[in-house]
């Protein structure tokens, strides 16, 4: 004998265990998330500006207890062409690249960028301003900033009464 | 036309994971011969490999995966593969005297062409 029963009738559209139609549900979720993460820090970090032409080189940021890293991929420099400077807390790594001229030649491939370029973003504590160092080895910028005493973690003895 | 050609490196199907990056080059050509500039961040003399098979150059070049200690990745933009690419050297370009030098990320490559292969005038006699 057939046990029938009794199931509510849904719509297709409503049902979402169906597996294609999972994937647009999920799809809807991943989308909210790429607006959500636009908004968190440090937001003002995308480097849209390449497609616009310009250069934007890369940047990574570290973070320890005690300071902030930033490294920034900038072949080709000279150390007098690359500025560094922190106001309130933004941090604004800008530079030219310049083009040694070429005698008479035909340029074959140019993908270098030669030119102008800024990446400005704010950083996640405060630090130091005065004790911010910077080197640049083999193309690498890395700039080094120890965070304010006040932001540092501390830690809070606990008493009992 | 005869110069230098890019090679695909990778032949591999797409669902391989990529194990490198392609490093932007400037190609610049003379008479005397062709100047490569190669941005290469990180990467020093000791990281960086050139060969030459047949007229096939391929430079490979190893980045320095500095991490200051106990810090922790807030966000990176750079790519954490190393550098290489291949190129399909012009035949009129003389293999033996092909020098490189990198300074601050950047090599620099110079690719003189053979002497008898240079544009040259002919005097009628």
């Amino acid at each position: 004998m057939i046990d029938m029963s009794l199931i509510r009738y849904q719509k297709p559209e409503t049902n979402w265990s169906v597996a294609p139609l999972r994937q647009i549900f999920n799809l809807r979720g991943d989308i909210n998330q790429v607006f959500d993460r636009m908004f968190q820090f440090p937001f003002d970090l995308t480097r849209d500006n390449q497609f616009m032409g310009g250069w934007v080189p890369a940047i990574d940021l570290y973070e320890n207890k005690d300071v902030l890293t930033v490294k920034a991929e900038l072949p080709g420099m000279k150390k007098s062409d690359i500025e560094v400077s922190l106001h309130d807390n933004l941090l604004t790594i800008s530079g030219e690249r310049k083009q040694e001229s070429k005698e008479q030649s035909s340029e074959y491939r140019t993908e270098r960028f030669v030119g102008r370029f800024q990446r400005t973003f704010t950083l996640p504590t405060q630090v130091n301003a005065e004790k911010i160092t910077a080197a640049y080895e083999d193309g690498v910028l890395t700039v080094v900033m120890p965070k304010a005493e006040a932001v540092k973690p501390k830690l809070i003895p606990v008493t009992v009464k | 036309m005869n110069a230098i050609q890019e090679q695909p490196v990778c032949t591999e199907p797409a669902t391989v994971e990529r194990e490198y990056t392609s490093p932007q080059v400037n190609i610049y050509e003379t008479n005397e011969g062709y100047t490569l500039e190669a941005d290469m961040p990180g990467v020093s003399k000791d990281g960086l490999e050139i060969t030459l098979e047949g007229n096939e150059l391929t430079l490979t070049g190893k980045r320095q995966q500095v991490k200051p200690t106990g810090a922790d990745l807030l966000y990176r933009e750079s790519e954490p593969e190393d550098f290489r690419r291949t190129f399909e050297l012009d035949p009129a370009i003389d293999t033996t005297r092909i020098s490189a030098t990198i300074n601050q990320g950047v090599l620099v490559m110079t690719l003189p062409k053979a002497e008898q292969l240079k544009p040259r005038k002919i005097v009628v006699e």
